[in-house]
């Protein structure tokens, strides 16, 4: 490593061991912050040597990140930015910080991925899903698709691990080589854990016409495109790899989601040479992240943590959380997006029947949402008075990103 | 009413529905049944035919390529003009405002609008996005615009229709206007849901599309809280 790289290591490994003592964070911004202002490059210098994954997608991108730690971790030391910091001052950190390792496993923010993979050189990406997410300050879901794709023309030697279930991955997976120049398109692995959310791919990215679905199966009608054939495929409780060898998947995490970011995990690891039947009871390991699916007891309620950013993550939640009381909870603070229009795209009706519970700054937007959606609610102005109306066992909390972090501090940063 | 329900028809879901647009459907929908009307909606893909003979049409907002192929598909269709000919009430937010005009600008090209109301979009310097208030014209009776835009366009009024509303808050058409309205044609910056924070307004597409002069109230709480809420979060950048 040049000098100016190992001096801005050195100081960005400092700079974030003091944040932590000072309590202002996790140390996982800051340090790689300070770093990149001494030595631009300093994220490449890092990543030279390590044959590193990269993950992204608009959700699940810690979940399996932690999940792919796990499987890569077969194989020897993995590096990861496991707190959820996910742009390149957060992958500089966590690299210096973890020293000389082998194999890193690194979460990217979907906005920079081009970027992040012309400074790292990974092995392998993982492409998981595009869907609308915090619109006021984000790219349109599809340009998001199209700098993907334009990004993964200039990388044409990483492997691609991507979602076979998602018109807009498949489309940003498979460029268009140019044999005349000897540029092949990369090498894409497919996996399929199905997809609840379809309402950002009617429209063929590629020509505009309709896209046809049936059952899992999805076609434009007016070009090719169309589902590939999944290597990786979630069936059961389990994944079946693509030697058509099942597997079952023990996971402390719920839902089929998260069976789905095993598969990608598993899927992501075999790119390294990991048999999944290594890798498979590593998974069962990881028991939440970064306060996700935490459980934490409390006044004889047993709470879990359910993060839901976006609407396809709402329908998920959905999908994992059990027949039991549930808090909702709404900010929308900078990092939530200052839009509360989604709340439309969310189809709440699977929480009739339960006894729904509303917070959060803008438990207002989500009364008039609940109340149009006939699902009965009772508004309670803290997270105290939540636990003080609902009876003793399970509290299911579902809370975008500020409000997901303002329950976890009531909790005591509960990770 | 055309015939014995309310038929409101919900244009092009998979292009025009970026910002929770169903919302719109869904509050015209609940309020026009809590008032004892039957009520028919119809999502209407961009693949199918437009029928004419609905009461009410709500057109969403989308992103660049979808707009500009939801007008083209529109007009090739006919299906709106048709209605609007007969007597039917128009909705359009955003995306769905703008294509309403004679032009409007998506991947930086002139696109051809359906030319049922008298204004033309461009883009202006930065992109609008924030809260979205203010004071809707007397004429339709209607207590403040609360909203949320998020666009790159600025709108230009002909002489034929009349602006919504004149900006307290935000952008709209251009920091002085916002919206425009003509016959039982309207449209608005403010985005996405737009009747769920105005649900006067959603009434007065009732209204429009049922000839009634008056609805009966109703239960109007937790949008009364929101409205408060959001004039009181937007109450500083008046001062």
């Amino acid at each position: 490593m040049p000098l100016r790289a190992k001096v801005a290591s050195s100081v960005s490994r400092t700079a974030a061991a003091l944040s932590r003592a000072a309590g202002r964070g996790d140390g996982s911004v800051i340090g790689g912050w300070i770093g990149l202002k001494i030595d631009p490059d300093l994220l490449a210098h890092l990543s030279a040597g390590r044959a590193i994954a990269l993950v992204s997608g608009t959700n699940g991108k810690t979940t399996t990140t932690r999940l792919t730690s796990a499987a890569v971790g077969v194989l020897g030391r993995v590096a990861t930015n496991s707190f959820g910091a996910n742009m390149p001052s957060g992958h500089t950190s966590a690299l210096a910080k973890a020293g000389s390792t082998p194999y890193a496993v690194l979460e990217v923010d979907e906005h920079y991925l081009a970027q992040v993979l012309e400074s790292t050189e990974p092995h392998v990406v993982a492409l998981l899903n595009l869907s609308r997410d915090q619109l006021d300050r984000a790219k349109e879901v599809a340009m998001m698709a199209q700098l993907w794709r334009a990004a993964l023309v200039r990388h044409t030697n990483v492997r691609v691990v991507a979602n076979a279930d998602d018109p807009l991955v498949v489309w940003a997976a498979t460029p268009p080589g140019d044999p005349a120049r000897g540029i092949n398109p990369p090498h894409v692995t497919w996996f399929s854990a199905g997809q609840r959310w379809h309402d950002d791919s009617w429209v063929c990215p590629e020509c505009g016409s309709t896209i046809q679905r049936s059952g899992e199966q999805w076609w434009c009608t007016g070009c090719p495109l169309r589902r590939p054939e999944p290597n990786w495929v979630v069936e059961d409780e389990g994944v079946l790899d693509p030697t058509g060898a099942w597997h079952k998947v023990s996971l402390q995490l719920p839902g089929k989601v998260n069976l789905g970011n095993a598969a990608t995990a598993l899927a992501v690891a075999a790119e390294f040479g990991v048999r999944p039947v290594d890798a498979v009871s590593r998974l069962g390991i990881v028991t939440s992240v970064a306060g996700r699916y935490a459980q934490v007891d409390k006044d004889g309620r047993n709470i879990r943590l359910l993060l839901a950013k976006n609407p396809a993550s709402w329908l998920e939640a959905f999908d994992m959380a059990d027949e039991a009381p549930t808090l909702l909870s709404i900010n929308a603070r900078d990092p939530d997006g200052l839009d509360t229009s989604w709340l439309y795209d969310v189809d709440f009706a699977p929480l009739r029947g339960r006894q729904v519970l509303i917070t959060g700054d803008r438990a207002y937007d989500l009364a008039v949402r609940l109340d149009v959606n006939d699902v009965p609610f009772q508004h309670v102005r803290t997270f105290d008075d939540a636990l003080r109306s609902v009876p003793p066992g399970r509290l299911e909390v579902i809370a975008n990103y500020t409000a997901f972090q303002d329950i976890r501090a009531e909790l005591d940063r509960v990770i | 009413m055309s015939s014995e329900s309310l038929r409101i028809v919900w244009i092009y879901p998979d292009l025009l529905s970026t910002y929770g647009d169903r919302g719109n459907a869904l509050i015209l929908a609940r309020r026009a049944r809590q008032r004892g009307m039957p009520v028919e909606v119809l999502e209407v893909r961009s693949d199918q035919r437009l029928p004419a003979t609905a009461d009410i049409y709500l057109v969403g907002g989308g992103e660049d390529g979808p707009q500009a192929l939801g007008a083209q598909r529109l007009i090739a269709d006919g299906g709106l003009h048709r209605a609007v000919a007969q007597g039917s009430v128009v909705f359009g937010v955003c995306a769905g405002y703008q294509l309403l005009g004679t032009s409007f600008f998506a991947k930086g090209v002139q696109c051809r609008g359906l030319e049922l109301l008298d204004l033309r979009s461009d883009r202006g310097e930065s992109r609008a996005v924030g809260e979205l208030a203010g004071e809707i014209d007397p004429r339709l009776g209607l207590p403040p615009l609360t909203g949320f835009e998020n666009h790159g366009g600025r709108t230009h009024l002909g002489p034929e229709v009349a602006p919504l509303a004149r900006v307290t808050t935000g952008i709209g058409n251009d920091g002085a206007t916002e919206g425009a309205w003509r016959g039982k044609l309207l449209g608005t910056y403010s985005h996405g849901p737009a009747l769920a924070r105005n649900p006067a307004l959603a009434d007065l597409l009732l209204r429009w599309a049922t000839g009634a002069h008056q609805l009966p109230p109703l239960d109007d709480t937790w949008s009364d809280r929101l409205r408060n809420e959001r004039r009181s979060a937007v109450a500083p950048a008046r001062a």
